[in-house]
């Protein structure tokens, strides 16, 4: 449903006076969705995670300069095409209910987001209703504002404006943070239910576990990279590819709980060739020559020159 | 709710029972240390026809002879029962000049305000929607330049291109001269107050236009219109149903408070109009030492300004449902 491959977004800034600066935040990155599927974006902040979702929905600032291929259902998406597309074909779940507008009752918010994707008012004011009952949001609930909602309930409307806009790729940007485990199952169920009814669904978290719960294959990206696309099993079955993915699950509390040494690159001083090269155990001088491409380890792509040993 | 609006509107009578007494006491001190003289303002021109012994009983009548306490606290007491005194440049009851000066102000402010609000309101729209381009630099340099011009000035500007050379609007007044106010019509009135209440205006503008604009421009970049953008929101649709929302608040608000400057530039816009308004009234006032009328229009434009503030805060309590809801739950 969607491909992205070998995308790069650089951002001119002023630096000093009228001077300008580029800035590369997400380079060679690849990922691909195909309808039915959850496919789960992990990675610290800043290595491109949210970025690459306004890269999809066409919302970038001005000021970012993108490069690449990224394809939806076969065909280029153009910004024009974004523009025709965010809202009805690809829908976004935002973090917080910070991204509903405060003075605006939610009802009143979903509906016009329907209304967006196409319906007319009444059919738009139909699916709402019939969005909200199916995540047990009561009708009065469509008449408060963002303030008086609680946790759970804000993640259920933030669902539902996905679900009225019967978009078939679904981005959900860091759905889980600082929720009870409750509410992260149940927001994680919602997802998983939005896939088995045919759509494509995108998870971008920082948390690896929540991830695991539910997606078919999870995205590793890396200071603006892809390093590795793993099946979902692999973590379990000890399969993973990329040391950056390996000393990632390794930090987990149930495993080992020993952290990754160092920190990511800034995007103004990218080591020359492996971008995890300035980290990794494995390191040798060929690694530091140039970007590893993708190869085909053990049945998945992964972006590193030692990852079949 | 109720009851949360019936403690705020108690506790704000109170602050204006303080701000009263604070304004009687400095109008009091400040005037009783000024160096006018009650009996020569009053007098006027026959100073030299009148003895010692004559201002001496005059003073005696008024109280002059007391000492400033038992006098402050004598008009205090007629303050309270509501008589202001009587104006001496006009002879008629204060509340009574004020009374009638003020309905013949009241048309020009209240077309200024609403003017000013929604000409502000509709250009910092423009100019935040459009940060930067050229248009958003010409309002704001409007903004700037007239913001920074002396309302005098502007006034004295307008009247010279459009009462002097173009003659289309009158030189002066609030009526045609030689014609009896029961004779005057509707037009006629609205002729007159045109230009002082442009001038009005165009000041007025430059507030509420950038303030508007830096509120868009902050709603333009917050999350939810980022998600609004997402959901395939355009600019107009994002303005129409966020935008406005969010802006109109604070606008409200400012333009409630700014009722004070529209006061003052009142004073100085009439003046140049000889327009017979409340500002005119309070420059002849002072120019002519009439203490009474001078101190009634002190306390009437307190009372003006604070009630523009009020409004402004009830706005809030009332419009917002994060304060409206919020406070009740």
């Amino acid at each position: 449903m969607l491909s992205v491959q070998d995308l790069n977004i650089t951002f001119t800034l002023y630096d000093r006076g009228l001077a300008q600066k580029q800035l590369t935040v997400i380079t060679q990155l690849d990922l691909d969705v195909k309808a039915g599927e959850v496919v789960a974006v992990v990675g610290a902040s800043g290595s491109g995670k949210s970025l690459l979702a306004h890269a999809i929905l066409g919302i970038l600032p001005d000021n970012a300069q993108v490069s690449g291929k990224m394809l939806f259902k076969g065909e280029p998406l153009t910004l024009n095409r974004c523009q025709d597309l965010r809202g009805k074909a690809i829908a976004l779940i935002p973090q917080s209910i910070g991204y509903l507008d405060p003075l605006m009752q939610v009802g009143q918010q979903v509906q016009r987001t329907a209304q967006l994707s196409g319906l007319s008012r009444p059919a738009a004011k139909a699916a709402v209703d019939r969005t909200f009952a199916r995540y047990r949001l009561a009708a009065i609930v469509q008449r408060l504002y963002p303030f008086q909602l609680s946790g759970g309930m804000a993640r259920r409307v933030l669902v539902s404006t996905a679900v009225v806009s019967q978009a078939e790729l679904v981005i959900a940007d860091e759905p889980t943070p600082g929720l009870h485990p409750d509410v992260v199952t149940e927001t994680l169920n919602h997802l998983r239910e939005l896939a088995s009814e045919g759509k494509g669904v995108i998870l971008i978290t920082h948390d690896i576990e929540a991830a695991l719960q539910i997606a078919d294959r999870v995205a590793v990206f890396y200071a603006g990279t892809t390093v590795e696309i793993a099946h979902a099993q692999d973590f379990s079955n000890n399969k993973i590819r990329h040391p950056y993915t390996q000393a990632l699950w390794r930090s987990l509390p149930q495993n080992e709980f020993i952290p990754i040494s160092g920190s990511q690159p800034t995007p103004e001083a990218l080591p020359d060739g492996c971008l995890f090269s300035d980290r990794c155990p494995w390191v040798t001088q060929e690694c530091q020559l140039e970007r590893p491409p993708f190869l085909q380890v053990r049945g998945a792509p992964v972006r590193c020159i030692h990852a079949d040993r | 709710m109720q009851l949360g609006i019936a403690a705020f509107m108690l506790r704000k009578l109170l602050r204006l029972a303080l701000l009263l007494i604070a304004v009687a006491i400095f109008s009091f001190v400040l005037i009783s240390l000024s160096p006018i003289d009650p009996i020569d303002a009053y007098v006027g021109a026959d100073m030299l026809q009148i003895s010692p012994e004559q201002r001496d009983i005059i003073a005696q009548r008024w109280g002059l002879d007391q000492p400033m306490m038992t006098r402050f606290i004598l008009w205090l007491r007629q303050l309270a029962s509501g008589n202001l005194g009587t104006s001496i440049i006009f002879n008629q009851p204060v509340s009574t000049v004020i009374g009638s000066r003020f309905q013949t102000s009241l048309q020009m402010l209240a077309i200024a305000w609403l003017l000013s609000g929604a000409l502000g309101l509709a250009m910092g729209v423009v100019a935040g929607a459009r940060a930067g381009s050229w248009l958003d630099r010409a309002i704001r340099f409007y903004a700037y330049t007239l913001a920074a011009s002396p309302t005098f000035w502007v006034a004295l500007l307008l009247l010279l291109v459009f009462s002097v050379s173009l003659k289309i609007t009158p030189i002066c007044c609030a009526t045609p001269p030689g014609v009896l106010t029961k004779d005057v019509t509707v037009w006629q009135r609205l002729h007159h107050l045109i230009l002082p209440a442009a001038t009005l205006s165009l000041i007025g503008v430059a507030n509420i236009a950038l303030h508007t604009r830096q509120k868009l421009i902050e709603v333009l970049n917050s999350d939810y219109v980022l998600f609004a953008r997402a959901q395939g929101e355009s600019l107009v649709g994002i303005i129409r149903h966020h935008g406005l929302r969010n802006i109109i608040l604070p606008a409200l608000t400012l333009q409630f408070a700014s009722l004070s400057e529209l006061f003052g530039g009142s004073v100085l816009a009439e003046q140049v109009f000889s327009y017979p308004g409340l500002g005119k009234a309070t420059v002849e006032a002072a120019l002519r030492s009439d203490v009474p009328l001078l101190v009634g229009i002190v306390f009437f434009s307190a009372l003006f300004v604070y009630t523009g503030n009020l409004i402004a805060d009830l706005t809030y309590q009332i419009v917002d449902p994060r304060i409206r809801i919020g406070k009740s739950s």
